[in-house]
């Protein structure tokens, strides 16, 4: 049997930048264009049934040339019924920080993306409630960023300490 | 209209008269055998303070066994486990909703100090928002640290003049009201 890898290169084969499966860990790294297409596809085909998104997440990768590879959007997805697990990376540039959102079909994406927002600032495109959900909305910036400086503080309360 | 009577005054009208040491020596005798403690407990500390509150290492040897859950019971205020920058304004609210006299135990190295947290989120200690009376650091400290400041606070506030008191709010207020 061909391995999930494959078969997402295989039917989008436009979109994938890149497959790997190193340790076993069935990885497709998909321009960020494609991102809605190829998750409704990996949520509704039958042979794939990708029914929990288990993880998002971002990494950022600071000094990383060109400048439209900076931040990687992680998805971690699961089948329950075929118990079979896959990665898509889609990187994500510096100067337009955004993507499509997937709350559309996964409802838990929702506050997985909203946790990106406040700690990396990647923009979810058509995501329902995009604000802060760790931090307080007075904070100004995105402090898991690499070129956060490590001494800013910007307490709620408090002296500057 | 006379002048109100309260110890305040009449230990200024009568400096260190050796009747009000006296009184005072009694009500601090009084006081550091029955705290009642709000535990303010956000973190892994916590763990820890269990252990200190339970019956093998027993609070209640001290006086101080019976945990109140609303600080406007309670006068002495354990901070256990660290305080983010969003935590902060809470804190202030149950510190000035005690009632006087009232203490503070920094219970941790987080609350001491930031502990190993040095970023955008933690408050570098407590004691740069309220007044701190005991510091017990460690990560998490041992019961044994923890009775070692509680013993040291009883002497702190068999001590204690009463012209200490009020102490007042906490020095700083949060600068965003919600």
């Amino acid at each position: 049997m061909a391995e999930l890898r494959d078969l997402v290169k295989r039917k989008f084969g436009a979109s994938v930048l890149d497959t790997h499966a190193d340790f076993g860990d069935q990885t497709v790294v998909i321009a960020r264009e494609g991102v809605i297409e190829v998750m409704r596809w990996l949520k509704e085909d039958p042979a794939m049934g990708f029914d929990f998104m288990m993880d998002l997440t971002a990494v950022d990768y600071l000094g990383k040339k060109p400048r439209d590879l900076r931040f990687e959007v992680v998805y971690h997805l699961y089948s329950l019924k075929h118990n079979h697990r896959i990665r898509v990376k889609a990187p994500v540039g510096e100067d337009d920080a955004s993507l499509d959102s997937i709350v559309s079909l996964w409802k838990a994406a929702d506050w997985f993306e909203r946790e990106v927002w406040d700690l990396y600032g990647i923009v979810f495109k058509g995501h329902p409630n995009l604000k802060r959900i760790l931090l307080y909305e007075e904070f100004v910036g995105h402090p898991l960023r690499k070129d956060y400086n490590i001494r800013q503080r910007q307490p709620l309360i408090g002296p500057e300490n | 209209m006379g002048v109100e009577v309260t110890e305040r005054n009449i230990e200024s009208a009568l400096g260190d008269s050796v009747i009000l040491t006296q009184v005072d020596k009694v009500i601090g005798w009084g006081r550091k055998y029955s705290f009642f403690l709000y535990p303010f407990i956000t973190a892994c500390c916590g763990m820890e303070f269990m252990s200190v509150a339970g019956p093998r290492y027993d609070l209640d040897r001290f006086g101080a066994a019976l945990p109140r859950f609303s600080p406007r019971q309670a006068d002495l205020l354990f901070v256990v486990g660290t305080i983010s920058h969003k935590q902060a304004p809470i804190l202030v609210k149950v510190y000035n909703q005690m009632a006087e006299p009232k203490w503070v135990f920094a219970y941790g190295a987080c609350v001491c100090s930031g502990g190993m947290y040095n970023n955008y989120s933690t408050v570098q200690g407590i004691d740069t928002i309220l007044p701190v009376d005991i510091y017990v650091p460690g990560c998490p400290p041992r019961p044994e640290m923890v009775y070692d400041g509680l013993i040291k606070l009883q002497e702190l506030v068999q001590n204690e003049r009463s012209s200490k008191w009020p102490r007042g709010k906490a020095q700083y207020e949060p600068k965003v009201k919600r």
